[in-house]
């Protein structure tokens, strides 16, 4: 396939100081954007590269020349002679601040792997606020055998909410409800998905940066303690149900699949599946073989692919 | 957006709140068809205010029947539901007492500190529910009163929480109004009556609008850029500037917002402002809508002031039915109309970018700037969103000139400016007085004693004044070189022997409550800064306390997304500096 040919009125260049260096970048790119470009990293965690950025998470802010306050690089759009620091003091305190807090309220023992890291290399310490410090505290909420919404581990990146809604999937099942630390993804009066308006497209898994939503497959390995990376492989497929082609990856150890997702540059898909090519997938193990074929344990409908 | 759950139906009490509210079903929802006509979705609170107001809270039946008339997702309806202390999503008694616990009212010895729980009143149930600052602080302590149903009313009242449930009804005495100078925002306020048109006509009033639309957009944009005039929310924006960019606007739907929502603790000038002499501020919003060509106004009232909402609703009403609002205002040809929007019960409303979101039927949260609200604000269009007093400011200075109005105060902050003073003074009340007013002379004014204990300028956003600093002059570039802040004009005074640090605790706890939860620096922030103040005046501070409070002002007042976060360390970094955490103040008798 050849290269995309880009189409649209060229944009104009403007010239910004990331750093003390000179960095050209086409109007309308984001500070996070041209120091991405720069290899300069800037750590996020609500930012994602398929949803429109709410910069809630605060943990981009880089210093801005004449701004009054730290400033988000992920959603904050460069303009001509803008100079930006990435790595000074009050930048790294902020950052530092920010994971902590989260660290210090939720289980982030889940979390991406890059997270993981910033922890580490911010030099957080969320102990120090204490044994007695308010948490999340919400239960597991193990309802069926798609997902798992583990909702102590929620940082309130509202990339859920934005999947579930106008970014992906226009279901609108869920939407943060209450106020402050009391804040919580909520359906409307906190009914089950299945009485909601979920879809179980599992969007809303596709983007969580730290396993609040997962497969249930997946959190029941972790819970045994089985999980285990090294005996795990991942295969790139086609979606078998219909003919849009969207690419699934499909994550397995022992020959089990325990998570799908699709990539995020993929052109058809963005990252966003639905019920089949996220869920659809018991007849690959072939469990029930013994049984009626290819019944959806869920369900209990026959989730096989049209032959 | 359609959820499968039979929510079941609402009762018939339910329909006909609904009814009233938003419209049948039937005439509203054509699911033949794709597109249906204009969004309604800014009908949300309206229409959960008349559930709460009519039924006493939001069924999960008729919030689903709401959202089918509105085309609204449920859960997005629910989370905007329990953003707002005002609005409950849980059944309960269909009386509800907030009884105020903020910083004015609990140093007031009448004071009773509220439970959370659930009383009795002539055998009805009664939810008493504390509540941040209910405006009031000029008649402390408060109470607000909610009583659901069809013969439902809300009202404020004072003292003992059984008479304050038995105030429904009782004319509330209207905040004392002192002027030292000219009594440029006040001089109508128990002059005129609030009610009567042809009273503000002859005490002055509509002859700025009558200039206004003499002298034409232009010439305004240049007497309110001239006057120096800077707004009085706290920000101190210069108005011309704002209402030059929307008039520059290429976009030709534009609004006026006025931003009643005052909920700063310790401040209620704004509501002496809207009770006292509401066709001013029909008046002057009506003078922007004309002069930036805007066609349609706002005015968010926080739900806590039923008789400002009631007095301005009823001025908007008589200024329509006088021809002075409407398609062709004061026979000028031009169309500009008011409507009355009501809050829920959230301070952070009173961020501009919040409010618009709040009356667009979103949840409150504040909107990331740039962009700012004069090129996309409320509807994602051009907005002058401008404070109660600043807009009162207006007819001022088209009526006494720019030059005139410039006489007063100082070069950089001209005019006059309101405080709201109260606490532990003789005279708690609004007062008028020209800026650069020495603080120590604002204090005598109103009876503060010669040495108190401490004095909280800008409200729970604001700083604790140092002993030394009386001789301060109230203006902008003063008190910012000092290191203070005007903040909304506040100024709490509290007497020796009060315990400093249960003020300082209290503010903690405001901010903990009121944040609304976006970023992260703010959600978690004000939890851990509480904390730590519980902490250090309980004697259990923890190792590295004092850091970890540094640690928590620098991330919230550098990362926040809006001004909550920003100032939300501001009186407790400025009681820790003065030594005011642990003991009771010093200072006079009180």
């Amino acid at each position: 396939m050849s290269a995309p040919v880009p189409v649209g009125i060229p944009r104009r260049k403007v010239t910004v100081r990331i750093d003390g260096a000179e960095r050209t970048a086409p109007e309308g790119s984001t500070i996070l954007d041209v120091c991405r470009d720069a290899g300069v990293e800037v750590p996020t965690i609500c930012w994602a590269p398929t949803i429109t950025p709410v910069n809630a998470c605060r943990v981009c802010v880089v210093e801005l020349e004449g701004s009054r306050t730290l400033v988000p690089a992920c959603s904050r759009r460069v303009a001509e002679g803008m100079e930006v620091r990435t790595g000074s003091d009050r930048v790294r305190r902020s950052r530092r601040m920010v994971l902590e807090l989260l660290a210090s309220s939720v289980d982030l023992s889940r979390a991406e792997v890059n997270i993981l890291r910033w922890l580490e290399e911010y030099g957080t310490d969320p102990e120090r606020h204490g044994a007695d410090r308010r948490r999340v505290a919400e239960p597991v909420r193990r309802h069926d055998e798609l997902y798992v919404r583990d909702y102590d581990r929620c940082v309130l990146c509202y990339k859920c909410v934005d999947a579930c809604g106008t970014e992906a999937q226009y279901t609108f099942a869920i939407a943060v409800a209450g106020r402050g630390f009391d804040a919580r993804i909520s359906t409307e009066h906190d009914v089950e998905l299945p009485e909601s308006a979920c879809v179980y497209c599992g969007n809303c898994i596709g983007v969580c940066p730290t396993g609040a939503l997962i497969f249930t497959r997946e959190f029941d390995l972790r819970e045994s303690g089985r999980f285990d990376p090294e005996a795990q492989s991942m295969t790139t497929t086609v979606c078998p149900y219909c003919g849009v082609g969207c690419n699934l990856e499909l994550h397995t150890q022992d020959n089990e699949i325990f998570r799908v997702t699709s990539p995020d540059d993929h052109e058809v898909t963005s990252g966003h599946l639905c019920i089949k090519g996220r869920f659809g997938f018991e007849y690959a193990g072939g469990r029930r073989r013994g049984g009626r074929a290819g019944t959806d344990a869920a369900t209990g409908r026959d989730p096989s692919p049209p032959a | 957006m359609e959820s499968r759950s039979s929510a079941g139906a609402p009762t018939p009490a339910e329909e006909r709140v609904l009814d009233a509210a938003v419209g049948h079903s039937h005439d509203t929802v054509d699911s033949r068809v794709a597109r249906r006509g204009p969004d309604r979705r800014h009908l949300l609170l309206p229409a959960l205010h008349t559930l709460q107001d009519g039924v006493g809270w939001i069924s999960p039946e008729a919030l689903a029947e709401l959202c089918t008339r509105l085309e609204v997702p449920r859960a997005e309806a629910f989370g905007v539901a329990t953003f707002y202390a005002l609005l409950r999503t849980e059944e309960g008694p269909r009386t509800v007492a907030h009884v105020c616990d903020d910083i004015a009212c609990r140093i007031h010895p009448d004071y009773r500190a509220p439970a959370g729980h659930t009383g009795h009143q002539d055998g009805v149930p009664v939810g008493v529910h504390p509540s941040p600052c209910l405006g009031q602080c000029d008649r402390a302590p408060a109470v607000f009163v909610q009583r659901a149903g069809p013969d439902g009313a809300r009202w404020t009242a004072t003292g003992s929480l059984a008479g304050a449930l038995e105030g429904e009804g009782a004319t509330e005495p209207a905040p004392r109004v002192v002027s030292a100078g000219p009594a440029w925002l006040t001089g109508r306020i128990g002059v005129a009556d609030p009610a009567s048109l042809e009273e503000y006509r002859a005490h002055g009033g509509y002859r700025a609008l009558r200039i206004a639309l003499e002298m034409g957009p232009e010439a305004v944009l240049r007497e309110i850029a001239d006057s120096g005039l800077r707004g009085r929310g706290g920000a101190a924006f210069p108005t011309g500037v704002k209402w030059r960019a929307v008039a520059a606007s290429a976009r030709r739907e534009r609004y006026i917002v006025c931003n009643a929502d005052e909920s700063e603790p310790g401040t209620f000038k704004d509501r002496a402002l809207l009770e006292g002499d509401p066709f001013a501020l029909v008046e002057s919003m009506t003078i922007a809508g004309v002069t930036v060509g805007a066609s349609k106004g706002y005015v968010y009232i926080r739900g806590e002031y039923p008789t400002a909402e009631d007095r301005i609703a009823a001025a908007i009403d008589r200024a329509r039915h006088g021809g002075l609002l409407g398609a062709d205002v004061a026979g000028s040809g031009l169309r500009f109309d008011i409507e009355v929007r009501r809050g829920a019960g959230a301070y952070i409303c009173g961020e501009e970018t919040a409010l618009f979101n709040s009356l667009e039927g979103y949840r409150g949260e504040p909107r990331s700037k740039p962009p700012f609200p004069t090129e996309v604000g409320l509807f994602g269009r051009p907005t002058v969103v401008n404070n109660v007093e600043t807009l009162h400011n207006v007819p001022v200075i088209l009526t006494a000139g720019a030059a005139a109005f410039r006489a007063v105060g100082t070069a950089e902050s001209p005019g006059t400016k309101l405080f709201s003073v109260a606490g532990d003074v003789n005279r708690a009340g609004v007062y008028e007085v020209p800026f650069g007013t020495r603080l120590d002379e604002l204090l005598a004014l109103a009876g503060a004693p010669d040495s108190p204990g401490a004095v909280l300028l800008g409200g729970a956003a604001g700083v604790f004044v140092s002993p030394g600093a009386g001789d301060v002059p109230l203006t902008f570039e003063d008190v910012g070189a000092a290191d203070l802040t005007l903040g909304s004009g506040a100024v709490t005074v509290f007497g020796g022997g009060t315990d400093i640090g249960d003020i300082v605790e209290r503010i903690t706890a405001f901010f903990r409550d009121e944040s609304c939860g976006q970023c992260v620096p703010c959600r978690v922030g004000t939890v851990r800064q509480n904390e730590t103040i519980v902490r250090l005046r309980a004697g259990s501070a923890l190792q590295g306390d004092d850091d970890l409070l540094d640690d928590l002002a620098a991330v919230m007042s550098d990362a926040s997304i809006c001004g909550l976060g920003h100032t939300a360390a501001s009186a407790v970094g400025s009681a820790l500096r003065l030594g005011l955490l642990n003991g009771v103040a010093g200072g006079g008798s009180g």
